[in-house]
């Protein structure tokens, strides 16, 4: 029973994770950035939804100020720093440093080092503003109640959280399948030079496609807020289970994102179930059974996003 | 397109090196012997451990550049490797009894060997995803460091094979022992680039497909790369416990080792010899300089990351390296028109 | 007043000036073939006109409005289409999907789906294939139809001939005069003189950068256009004789 319990746990809580890989896997996706600022965003946005709450506001009004935000802050840092940042891989491309020295510069890189940077940055200010001390968003009775499920008992917030997973990424999906900006940012990700002379303009796809990102972000963020003891340094773990989450299941497929944080969930729960102290370090060893096994991931590559 | 519009009206030259190299190289040569024969004698032993981990910053940064700037391997999980030469060095100089010297060359060694096999399993992601898995692969060593009982488990190991000894005697060493290894893994990265070898790495570089369409061994190329920069960041490692007398998985396996890498190496400029010694100064400097404010140096630090990336992607070095190399590694072309 | 009017034109790649003060003017209703030998900046112009590439100096005028600096995603949505070299499709896309990106700048006129489908039929048949599968002529075809469903002013087309096949290459061409007849305003730049020949109205020739030749198309010189292509002057060719 405490096995077959440990893998309803570990299904739902990958259930969070897929939602937290989701904006990882698009910004990807569109526009081959690898964001390593998401894990602390995403804590970013949790923080803030505790301040919220704090300040007297409902939850569920926190989360309809927080996600827009972040949708809103997504567009600007893609403006302002990985649009410029993405501009230096082009640069690089052209061949465009004829200067004596040796160095290229940063070139192909850029994305990647600025977002380390903003990653340093923003962990380094959240500690400095909320202190390294852990915190947690108060949700009342939503935290500890339970639904029946046979002979077991499910937590009811982690089951919110897989449901509402499904539903973004569902969202998501048929936004990119179905709406024409969702066409044009996947022909945007195919070739941001053609894209162009369809009359798209890639550097406002590509922050729609952060904005986008980072909403989702902000909403798991709440979610890792409310079942999680978080401290400004959490972001790190965060990042890397998204980031195993996208991996297991294969880039290129947000289903592909669920089925990995589903894995990935059940790996830590039954791992802590052998060893209370083992269960991340079980993800990460199954995280790396899969690169050696199957490095594309479990499922193959669908939509391009 | 078309014909070019000016014509040149004489022959290129290509140089390499030169007079500028010539005093560029005296001034280090300069300063290495500076520290080495007068610094000890004048600062206090506080100054000389903060030296230690300059040199250390130095070693750590070069090796990082070796990959990143080299290699095209961006590698988040560096610490990994700190934390196998710091683990390494106290294991052989407390439980084998190794001297200390040899138990920190000992360390890079071994940071090597366990990179090798490492090296397989990252290379299967690309780009920004080999990042984060070596960062999940760092994880791996801490978390698995942390269930060995024999390493002290959560609260790491002291260093003891120094004990008895005089703490004059003790930072003295260290001091110069690290000014020896980093004077040699510049070196050894400098000849390395020189190399035939190197040529080819700096070809992977530029332009990974057509140097292996040129025959470049690209595969054994960035493994190569990648061994010996982690062989680096385990020799940092070792120093590192050597100087502080211990390690704890937290500290050792941090991620901010990483961190301060991506910054010196970026900051100093990327994909040459001079720029991390330069960002390594700067890095330390500022460390030194904001300590007072806590964390908010880290802060500083990310951002100056961002801008030095976003307004000055050569870097510090970058902004004076058209006027000369100390290393010369390159070759310039002069044309002969005015 | 002209559609798309050109003047003192000049595009460089560094040092290289690629257009070298090209002009010209195309009318309502009008095609253009701009001729050359490989390197005398006839996609380089293109490029120009379309604003991928900006100019360093000179003016573009479309429909009498400056568009010099305006970058291509604008220009789209002012009326400039340029079927790019190497048909450039979005491979994880649809045919039917890539068409709809022609859509994309929401300008009203005669050319939608359908009327695409009348002109290249089989296109219609793998509406639901991804572009990645098709063949080059399949793929020029999409192109070509991406290209007018954004209903252009005028519409650009780069060596549609390129690494196709004799015969598909005449298909293809027969679709574009088809297209042209039916008034689109377009300029052609093609290597093919005969193709070339079939759409065109006027010809242009372009020898590293400047305009050597201008003439209607209709009972044009060959030999005079063969000169214009290898550059030999009418006094060397009076040396020769």
């Amino acid at each position: 029973m405490d096995w077959l319990n440990a893998g309803v746990q570990g299904v739902l809580l990958g259930g969070q994770y897929a939602l937290l890989a989701c904006g990882l896997s698009l910004i990807f996706g569109v526009m081959r950035i690898v964001n390593l600022a998401h894990g602390v965003l995403a804590v970013l946005a949790a923080y803030l939804s505790l301040f919220l709450v704090q300040q007297g506001l409902p939850l569920w009004l926190a989360v309809v100020v927080v996600v827009p935000v972040f949708a809103a802050l997504g567009y600007a840092v893609q403006r302002g720093l990985f649009n410029p940042a993405l501009a230096q891989v082009r640069a690089r491309g052209a061949g465009g440093d004829s200067r004596g020295g040796g160095s290229r510069g940063a070139g192909e890189l850029a994305p990647l080092l600025v977002s380390f940077g903003v990653a340093v940055a923003l962990t380094s200010l959240l500690q400095e503003v909320f202190s390294a001390d852990t915190r947690r968003i108060p949700t009342g009775d939503l935290a500890s109640a339970g639904v029946p499920l046979g002979p077991l008992s499910v937590g009811l917030l982690p089951l919110i959280t897989l449901v509402v997973a499904v539903a973004v990424i569902a969202g998501v999906q048929l936004f990119l399948a179905r709406t024409p900006t969702g066409r044009a940012m996947r022909a945007v990700a195919d070739d941001p030079g053609a894209a162009a002379l369809t009359g798209v303009d890639p550097r406002h796809m590509y922050a729609v496609a952060t904005a986008v990102a980072f909403a989702t972000l902000a909403l798991a963020g709440v979610f890792v807020g409310m079942s999680t003891q978080f401290s400004p340094g959490y972001g790190d773990l965060v990042l890397l289970f998204a980031f195993e989450a996208v991996i297991i299941g294969g880039l290129g497929s947000l289903w592909g994102t669920l089925a990995g944080g589903v894995v990935l969930g059940v790996a830590q729960t039954i791992g802590a179930q052998i060893d209370p102290q083992s269960g991340v370090l079980a993800g990460h060893l199954v995280f790396l059974a899969v690169l050696v096994v199957r490095p594309g991931g479990l499922l193959p590559r669908s939509v391009p996003a | 397109m078309s014909v070019p519009t000016v014509p040149p009206t004489g022959a290129p030259t290509i140089t390499r090196g030169g007079r500028g190299s010539l005093i560029g190289a005296g001034g280090l040569a300069l300063v290495v012997v500076l520290l080495a024969a007068v610094v000890p004698y004048v600062v206090t032993l506080g100054a000389l451990s903060s030296l230690v981990m300059l040199f250390a910053l130095v070693i750590l940064g070069t090796t990082w550049n070796l990959l990143a700037g080299y290699g095209g391997i961006v590698s988040v999980g560096q610490q990994a490797y700190v934390g196998v030469g710091g683990y390494a060095l106290i294991q052989l100089a407390d439980a084998v009894g190794a001297p200390p010297w040899a138990a920190v060359l000992a360390a890079g060694v071994i940071g090597a060997a366990v990179a090798l096999p490492t090296s397989y399993l990252v290379f299967r992601l690309a780009g920004g995803y080999l990042a984060i898995g070596t960062w999940v692969v760092a994880e791996v060593f801490r978390l698995v460091t942390m269930q060995i009982d024999g390493l002290g488990g959560g609260s790491g190991l002291s260093l003891t094979a120094f004990r008895g000894t005089d703490r004059v005697d003790r930072v003295a060493f260290v001091y110069w022992f690290a000014l020896a290894l980093m004077v040699a893994v510049v070196l050894g990265t400098y000849l390395l680039m020189r190399s035939r070898v190197g040529l080819g790495l700096t070809a992977i570089r530029d332009d990974r497909v057509a140097a292996g369409s040129l025959g470049v061994a690209v595969d054994r190329g960035r493994r190569l790369v990648y061994v010996a920069g982690s062989a680096g960041a385990a020799l940092a490692g070792a120093l590192i416990a050597l100087s502080t007398l211990g390690v704890t998985p937290g500290s050792i396996y941090s991620v901010s080792w990483t961190a301060a890498m991506i910054f010196i190496v970026v900051v100093g400029g990327i994909g040459t010899i001079e720029g991390p010694l330069v960002g390594a100064v700067v890095y330390w400097a500022l460390q030194q300089a904001l300590a007072p404010l806590g964390t908010w140096y880290l802060v500083v630090l990310g951002v100056v990351a961002v801008a030095v990336v976003l307004l000055a992607p050569r870097g510090l070095w970058g902004l004076v390296a058209g006027r000369f190399q100390l290393f010369p590694t390159t070759y310039r072309v002069r044309s002969g028109r005015i | 007043m002209s559609v798309l009017e050109v003047t003192g034109l000049e595009v460089r790649y560094g040092d290289l000036l690629a257009v070298d003060g090209v002009g010209l003017t195309l009318a309502e209703g009008e095609t253009l073939a701009v001729l050359g030998a490989n390197g005398a900046g006839k996609s380089t112009l293109l490029a120009a006109l379309a604003g991928t590439h900006l100019p360093a100096a000179g003016t573009v005028l479309l429909d009498g409005a400056a568009v010099t600096g305006m970058p291509a995603h604008r220009r789209v949505r002012r009326g400039v289409a340029l079927v790019p070299e190497g048909r450039r499709l979005f491979g994880s896309l649809t045919v039917e999907e890539n068409l709809l990106m022609g859509r994309y700048p929401r300008r009203p006129g005669p050319w939608d789906l359908r009327a695409v489908y009348d002109v290249f039929p089989h296109v219609a048949e793998m509406r639901d294939r991804r572009a990645a599968v098709l063949s080059g002529g399949q793929q020029q075809a999409v192109a070509i139809g991406r290209a007018l469903l954004a209903n252009p002013r005028v519409l650009l087309l780069d060596e549609v001939s390129l690494g196709l096949a004799p015969a598909v290459v005449t298909r293809i061409y027969d679709a574009v005069r088809r297209i042209t007849a039916e008034g689109t305003t377009a300029l052609v730049v093609e290597q093919d003189l005969d193709q070339a020949l079939r759409v065109a109205d006027r010809v242009q020739c372009l020898l590293r950068g400047r305009t050597v030749l201008e003439a209607p198309a209709a009972g044009l010189d060959r030999e005079a256009v063969a000169d214009a292509y290898f550059g030999i002057t009418p006094d060397l060719r009076t040396q020769e004789n």
